[in-house]
């Protein structure tokens, strides 16, 4: 690809783009109160809000790693119109708007809600408000993410690599473990980010389904959006503080882990 | 990650809003509003007799408070501000994108929202710091919210909510679904809400929120936005109100 | 231990149907143009496509679809060595070389691994990554990665054609050596008929999905039975219905062949046995006909013309020939060859 000049036209476009991703960062970067930074930075809600964003967004991402992997693996495995249900059906929250998604998660599991119901009578288990709903919120949304990107690397992994590891007598956990999982971590890798990210940014579903109580379940794009009406310089610098520790990883980990094996 | 864009340019966004070109019919001119959550059942009655009366066609911006402030104070265009309370007015005052004076059209009180039936015989404010008892309120940077918290504070009870909504008609939402067992909201919201059951709160803990109304400096048609107002001072608006649970002036 | 199958297989618009009887200790190699089938018949006995027939290994029977018996791959103790290695690619050479042990539950796996490492001298590089390896030594290691299970079938899908010609020899050379000491069946696949007449005892010509010979490689040249074995051999082929001492081609002319028999036959002639003239030639060929050159083909210190006529054929001849006739494409020439030169036998 290098050594081909790209068309000018198609330079200026990309530009545009750019300027389009940039201007807003660079309106926040410049607007911000940095004299308040450090106040607000180290502010306890300011924390909390960015500890429990941490935690929740991670604990999603772990949840679509254990659930999502095998459903991307049976995805890939399978073909026809089964196939077609059932990736319409991961991929629908990605089309959904999320507040849509928040409303869908409390008619199922809100107290009133189609297993909330039975949790609530049987075991006297209540979902929403609590932070295992906001885990629960941003899985809902970003779990597709992950999915997508680890079923689109099995369809591409060479089949023979599996069909050497039978041949060899290796059965099927064998032949998961030890060959198909190695040789899709950079699937895995990348849709882990995305899926991080978007649950990172979760904020529609969050507030309607599990509300917002701050050290409970205020994460921090909610945060943001309580501050901003109200003390806007703490909203930049909260969205600031997001934006840091989200580059911080992703260039982090970005080295590390997406070298081809 | 483009959620988090969205918040963040929200300030950008926002501008957008409100103030914007309808088409109009011929001899029709249009006004947008921005108002109250809580006044969207009486509003948007007024709106409909003002369309026959004045052939003005009215387009409402309902949020809560604390963000239709934020909105107008970042540039968002509008003829008409109705507030739930008077701090978010003057704030709009202090910054100069008034028209004019405030004036009060309306009060409001608060009630105890319950599920129909009051299934779990909550009387007072105090039965709300019950164990076990699902309590969601307005966040304080709501004025509902706010209202609340001084309530509460008469009452000398304290509650752990569930959650702090950021509208008071999510807090209505939430009891009207069951998920919470009580919220505190205003009285004109259990009235227009036929899902949920009120409970009264006693004269000397509940709190009176004056609503006021103004005309916008960005305005773009000043004489609908006067008559958008003068109908909500009018003998007409007064009793809508009444009959969708406020006080009048 | 033998392996006796009987594979038919259909996929889409082609149909494999072959008869197979292996012994022990027996390297026969499957010999024929790609598309033939050759790879589809590997991946059967290996239990990776299902078929409809019945394969049965060492007595024990692995797939039968009558009973709709079907024993799986990992269960069939086959070894199978692919075209171009396909080692673990995140797994390092040793690694690689125990993984069927381990699959086997076999203690001491690497140990074991690098006994064969060592062996075929490379436990230099047991701890390389495939990547760093050369194409000749994966291919070996690959060889060894089976190997080491101690499979009861070895099937090898063209073991030498992913390499560099120059390196060709010396693995063929080991695994040459390597087969010799394996004691269970081994098949090999591949369209090279050098590869399958160094390494095989036995060869099965498949074309179309259906063996159309088979022999010892002496064999199956000496009377080849189709186009792509007569072109490995490199004589012209012709087939047509014999009577007495002539046979008449399909294409209407009829050629002097003494004791030709009766009924269909394949009629063999060496290239080296055809003569060209620019004039019809009087003499005792019995076999002389009119033709145009196609095409001239230097091949070393021999040149090879091919000639349409009503008995198309190959002609061996020094390129002086080729100068003193003023032989070029599209130019008219006479062919002419002795009958006795024509080998005529059953098709």
């Amino acid at each position: 690809m290098s050594g081909t000049r790209v068309p000018a036209a198609l330079v200026a476009l990309a530009g545009l783009g750019l300027l389009f991703f940039l201007l807003p960062l660079a309106g926040l970067l410049v607007r911000a109160p940095w004299d308040q930074a450090v106040a607000g930075i180290t502010a306890p809600e300011t924390v909390t809000a960015l500890g429990l964003s941490l935690f929740c967004s991670l604990a999603a991402t772990v949840v679509s790693l254990v659930l999502g992997i095998p459903l991307a693996l049976v995805l890939a495995k399978t073909s026809g119109s089964l196939r077609n249900v059932m990736r319409a059906l991961t991929t629908l929250p990605m089309v959904l708007p999320p507040v849509v998604g928040g409303v869908a998660l409390l008619l199922a599991f809100g107290r009133r809600g189609l297993v909330g119901s039975l949790l609530d009578q049987a075991f006297g288990i209540q979902i929403p408000f609590t932070t295992a709903a906001a885990v629960m919120a941003e899985t809902f949304v970003a779990m597709p993410f992950l999915v997508i990107a680890v079923e689109g690397g099995l369809r591409s992994l060479d089949p023979r690599y599996e069909e050497a590891a039978r041949a060899l007598g290796a059965r099927g956990w064998m032949v998961f473990a030890r060959v198909t999982l190695p040789l899709l971590r950079p699937a895995i890798f990348s849709g882990a980010v995305l899926c991080w990210a978007r649950a990172l940014g979760e904020f529609g579903a969050t507030i309607t389904f599990a509300g917002n109580f701050p050290g409970r379940t205020q994460t921090v794009p909610v945060a943001v959006y309580v501050a901003l009406e109200t003390r806007p310089d703490s909203a930049i610098i909260l969205s600031l503080i997001l934006l840091a520790v989200s580059l911080a990883i992703l260039v982090g980990l970005r080295d590390r882990w997406l070298g081809t094996p | 990650m483009t959620r988090r864009l969205t918040i963040l340019g929200l300030a950008l966004v926002l501008c957008a809003c409100g103030g914007q070109g309808t088409d109009s019919l011929p001899g029709e001119s249009s006004i947008t509003v921005f108002a109250a959550a809580s006044l969207q059942p009486a509003f948007d009655k007024i709106g409909a007799r003002l369309q026959t009366t004045n052939n003005i066609r009215t387009t409402f911006n309902y949020a809560g408070t604390q963000t239709l402030t934020a909105q107008v104070q970042q540039g968002a265009q509008g003829d008409v501000f109705a507030s739930a309370d008077t701090s978010h007015m003057t704030t709009l005052q202090g910054s100069g994108l008034l028209s004019g004076q405030a004036t009060i059209f309306a009060h409001n009180k608060l009630e105890i929202a319950v599920a129909k039936g009051n299934p779990k015989h909550i009387q007072t404010l105090a039965d709300l710091s019950r164990a076990g008892l699902v309590v969601v309120l307005a966040d304080p940077s709501v004025p509902a919210g706010k209202y609340a918290q001084q309530a509460l504070a008469k009452a000398k009870v304290t509650v752990h909510p569930a959650s702090l909504e950021l509208q008071v008609t999510a807090v209505l939402n939430k009891v009207a679904l069951g998920e919470a067992d009580a919220g505190i909201v205003y009285v004109s919201d259990v009235l227009t809400n036929g899902k949920v059951d009120g409970v009264a709160i006693p004269e000397e803990q509940n709190v009176l929120a004056d609503y006021p109304i103004a005309a916008l400096k960005s305005a773009s048609n000043p004489t609908g936005a006067r008559a958008f107002i003068d109908s909500v001072l009018s003998s007409d608006g007064q009793a809508t109100l009444k009959s969708a649970g406020f006080q009048g002036v | 231990m033998s392996l006796i199958a009987r594979v038919k297989v259909r996929h889409h618009d082609f149909a494999l149907d072959v008869a197979l009887d292996v012994d022990p200790g027996q390297t026969v190699a499957i010999l024929g143009p790609n598309g033939a089938g050759k790879t589809t018949l590997l991946r059967a006995l290996s239990g990776l496509i299902e078929i409809e027939g019945r394969v049965e290994l060492a007595g024990q029977v692995l797939e039968d679809s009558a009973t709709r018996l079907r024993v799986p791959t990992e269960e069939r103790h086959v070894g199978l060595v692919f075209q171009d290695h396909v080692l673990f690619p995140h797994l390092s050479v040793l690694d690689n070389v125990a993984f069927g042990l381990q699959a086997q539950g076999r203690p001491g796996a690497k140990k074991i691994a690098l006994g064969w490492l060592e062996r075929a001298g490379l436990a230099d590089k047991a701890s390389s990554m495939p990547r760093e390896l050369s194409g000749g030594q994966a291919q070996r290691v690959a060889l060894l990665r089976t190997l080491a299970t101690e499979p009861r079938l070895l099937l090898l899908d063209e073991p030498l054609s992913a390499l560099d010609v120059t390196i060709r020899a010396e693995v063929r050379r080991e695994l040459s050596r390597q087969l010799a000491s394996f004691g269970g069946v081994r098949l090999i696949v591949t369209h090279d008929p050098l590869e399958a007449i160094a390494l095989a005892d036995r060869l099965v010509v498949l074309e179309g999905g259906r063996v159309v010979q088979s022999g010892t490689p002496e064999e199956v040249t000496a009377r080849p039975r189709s186009r792509f074995v007569a072109d490995l051999a490199g004589v012209n082929l012709l087939r047509g219905k014999a009577h007495g001492d002539r046979v008449a081609l399909a294409s209407g002319a009829s050629i002097a062949a003494p004791d030709a028999g009766e009924g269909d036959v394949f009629a063999v002639i060496h290239p080296r046995a055809v003569a060209l003239y620019l004039s019809r030639p009087e003499g005792t060929p019995r076999n002389v006909w009119q033709g145009q050159v196609e095409d001239i083909d230097l091949h070393g210190d021999r040149v090879r013309v091919r000639v349409t006529s009503p008995v198309p054929l190959v002609a061996e001849v020094t390129p002086a020939a080729v100068r003193e006739l003023r032989l070029q494409a599209g130019g008219a020439v006479w062919v002419a060859f002795k009958a006795t030169e024509v080998s005529v036998y059953p098709a």
